[in-house]
């Protein structure tokens, strides 16, 4: 029945194409009359939804990010991607910069910092896309606090203008609140793989040079 | 003959029918206890953030058209996201089915040498009975989400889509942990947060130390070759990047035209699903990123029955479920039968017309009947499928074809016929439904459907029907 030369790539799309007949479907017009990019950005939203998701948030000018930073993480190890800006750095903290650390050793350290891409104030949706700032997935995902560092205009309104910005070819970490299961009767439990402290510090716009 | 998934491999046939296995799951007030707990929880989370978003109807319908458009441009699309994965030095493998499917990951891992993989929740390797493969192989599968987890150790099968261990409670959970997790604290009590806190010890080594992963994907999109997994514990995050390999096992419908189409369906999906504004993880990879992640990556499309849906031109629709499980949170009959009578890896009401289309409908023949055709699940879907015009084309089918194989109908065909007759004609169904109402003022609530319907309403529960059916709602408005 089936010809012993055809590849199952040939095969299935012989079916598909035989499923769909002569002619070939007619795509339909796809009406797009749902919210686009480009609505007003609520700074306000972006912490209800954070706050509600129970990330911490702190509001602060680009040169108190140490004292915050200090504040949760002083006298700790912190893995910080090789492009951070150091400022955000306290001298309480001791830092391993991440040039290709390996797993195990990331897994021991108390925290991370990083910088944001993008961030979607509707869903309370920091975005990460491996810039130098923020560094390889991995970092922001073993340590158990993760404290995110994000300026005012990487915030979006909703996730048709986050898409927008960012570039599909890059590998991209969506993070909403901490690491969360509701598989027990489907109660929300904070932290089961991922960080179980997510803090988000918000920084004016425009004082500091992002990496990447 | 369009090819359905083969017999003898994967999950999707039970091996009774349904209303045999739902009179059991029936009787288990346990059961039925948790899943009520579940589903009203879930289905009150998902309204509120539905409410939030102004243009919820508007999302629905871009979504529907955007599946529409897939399906009528399916080789196409997926030919071109072949061309953008491997342009991102990813390889891609086609799987005729289940067999085929099976094959190729158990080659790719046995290459690797390795004897352990490491499994994000999927859906579809559910389907394939992917697991089972590699145990025969020598190879230990390892699930990581903590319901497939809970299920594993159990040596359970998932009954809910989106949460496999809704039928356990924590009381069960903990005694599940107590029993097949090695070095469990036995002091263990049965506080979420303190099973869950089990469940992290329990597979941090397992997360550094393996070197294979195998996920699905939620989307994959055509233009770019991105795909993404959608998740909420951060063991999807940690099996897509801590690995030398990557594998994933996804269904030719998961593919998206454009990265903008995600712009609907990731709004979409997580309000439906767990009734969040956003889960908590998604991942979004595209081919493999020098020094960020597994080097290298496999995506294994998965036919299996897929292009015999895509035949049907009613039935197409079935393949636009993007797995939110709404409609499994709102049906009557799944909130008293629960997952597990279904058979199938894909429960409720989806599962009773995804279930039969993939295998041929004689092979699930009593799933299309696994409904009472409230509509509930029509009005919850974000993507407007509408189940129960499939429910009633699938019933018509399998009468004709039993029909024409035994020259008599059987009883429950007869019956069927009837129901199908009525369910077609549109005033006739209205006043079934008015009628079954007027069931439940005459103090009959759980009697069944009046003659003929009702040949197969005896020994069933049937749902209290709404006060006032979705149709009338629509036309009030
Ligand atoms: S059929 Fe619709 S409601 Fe049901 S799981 Fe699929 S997308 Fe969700």
């Amino acid at each position: 029945m089936v010809d012993a030369t055809m590849t199952s790539r040939e095969l299935i799309l012989g079916r598909l194409r035989a499923a769909l007949g002569p002619p070939p479907g007619s795509p339909g017009e796809v009406a797009r009359d749902y919210r686009p990019a480009g609505g007003a950005v609520h700074l306000d939203v972006l912490v209800h939804r954070l706050t509600d998701y129970r990330a911490s948030v702190h509001q602060c000018s680009d040169d108190e990010v140490a004292q915050v930073v200090d504040a949760i993480l002083g006298g700790r190890r912190v893995v910080i991607p090789a492009g951070l800006p150091r400022h955000w750095l306290p001298d309480t903290v001791e830092a391993l910069t991440d040039d290709g650390l390996p797993a195990d050793e990331i897994a021991t350290a108390d925290g991370v910092v990083t910088a944001a891409a993008v961030a979607i104030a509707e869903t309370g949706t920091v975005i990460l896309d491996a810039a130098a700032d923020q560094g390889r997935r991995v970092i922001t995902l073993l340590p158990d606090v993760h404290i995110c560092v994000l300026r005012v205009d990487q915030v979006v309104a909703g996730v048709p203008d986050a898409l927008a910005r960012l570039d599909p070819r890059r590998p991209l970490t969506w993070i909403s609140g901490p690491s969360a299961t509701s598989d027990i009767e489907l109660n929300r439990v904070e932290g089961v793989h991922g960080p179980r402290n997510l803090h988000v510090v918000i920084v004016p716009r425009g004082t500091h040079h992002s990496g990447g | 003959m369009p090819t359905t998934a083969p017999r003898g491999v994967g999950h999707l046939r039970g091996d009774e029918p349904f209303p045999v296995a739902a009179r059991r799951s029936l009787a288990d007030a346990q059961l039925r206890r948790n899943l009520g707990h579940a589903t009203s929880t879930i289905r009150a989370k998902s309204a509120a953030v539905i409410d939030e978003v102004p243009d919820w109807q508007e999302l629905r319908e871009a979504g529907s058209a955007i599946k529409a458009d897939t399906m009528a441009r399916l080789p196409e699309l997926l030919q071109q996201l072949e061309t953008a994965v491997v342009a991102a030095g990813g390889t891609v493998h086609w799987a005729v089915d289940a067999v085929e499917a099976n094959r190729i990951v158990t080659d790719l891992v046995t290459a690797t040498g390795t004897d352990r993989v490491m499994k994000v929740k999927s859906m579809a390797t559910q389907e394939i009975g992917l697991n089972e493969a590699l145990e025969a192989a020598g190879i230990e599968p390892v699930e990581t989400d903590l319901a497939e987890l809970i299920v594993q150790l159990g040596r359970d099968k998932p009954s809910h889509i989106l949460v496999p261990a809704i039928h356990r409670n924590r009381a069960e959970i903990r005694e599940i942990f107590l029993r097949e997790m090695p070095g469990v604290d036995p002091s263990l009590t049965d506080e979420p947060a303190i099973l869950a806190a089990a469940a992290r010890r329990h597979l941090r080594r397992t997360f550094l130390s393996t070197r294979v992963a195998i996920s699905g994907a939620n989307f994959a999109v055509a233009e770019t070759g991105a795909l993404a997994v959608v998740e909420s514990e951060g063991n999807g995050r940690m099996c897509l990047t801590l690995p030398d390999t990557l594998i994933t096992v996804m269904g030719i419908e998961k593919v998206i035209p454009t990265w903008a189409d995600l712009e609907v369906f990731l709004q979409l999906l997580p309000r439906a699903s767990t009734g969040e504004r956003m889960n908590p993880y998604t991942s979004m990879w595209t081919g493999v990123t020098p020094g960020d992640g597994p080097q290298d990556f496999h995506l294994v499309l998965l036919d299996n029955g897929r292009s015999a849906v895509l035949a049907d031109e009613v039935g197409r629709q079935a393949l636009h479920c993007i797995r939110c499980s709404a409609c499994l949170n709102v049906c009557p009959v799944y909130e008293r039968t629960g997952g597990h009578a279904y058979g199938s890896v894909y429960p409720g009401p989806i599962g009773a017309v995804l279930s039969p289309q993939l295998t041929g409908v004689e092979d699930n023949a009593s799933l299309p009947y696994a409904s009472s055709l409230c509509g509930a699940c029509f009005d919850a879907c974000p993507v407007k499928i509408d189940i129960p015009s499939i429910l009633v084309h699938l019933r018509a089918e399998h009468v004709t074809a039993y029909r024409s194989e035994h020259r008599l109908p059987s009883a429950e065909a007869v019956t069927m016929a009837a129901a199908a007759y009525t369910m077609d004609h549109l005033p006739m169904y209205e006043a079934a439904q008015r009628g079954s109402r007027l069931a439940r003022f005459a103090g009959r609530r759980g009697r069944g459907l009046p003659p003929p319907l009702s040949g197969w309403t005896v020994g069933r529960d049937l749902p209290q029907p709404p006060p006032q059916t979705f149709r009338e709602w629509w036309t009030q408005r």
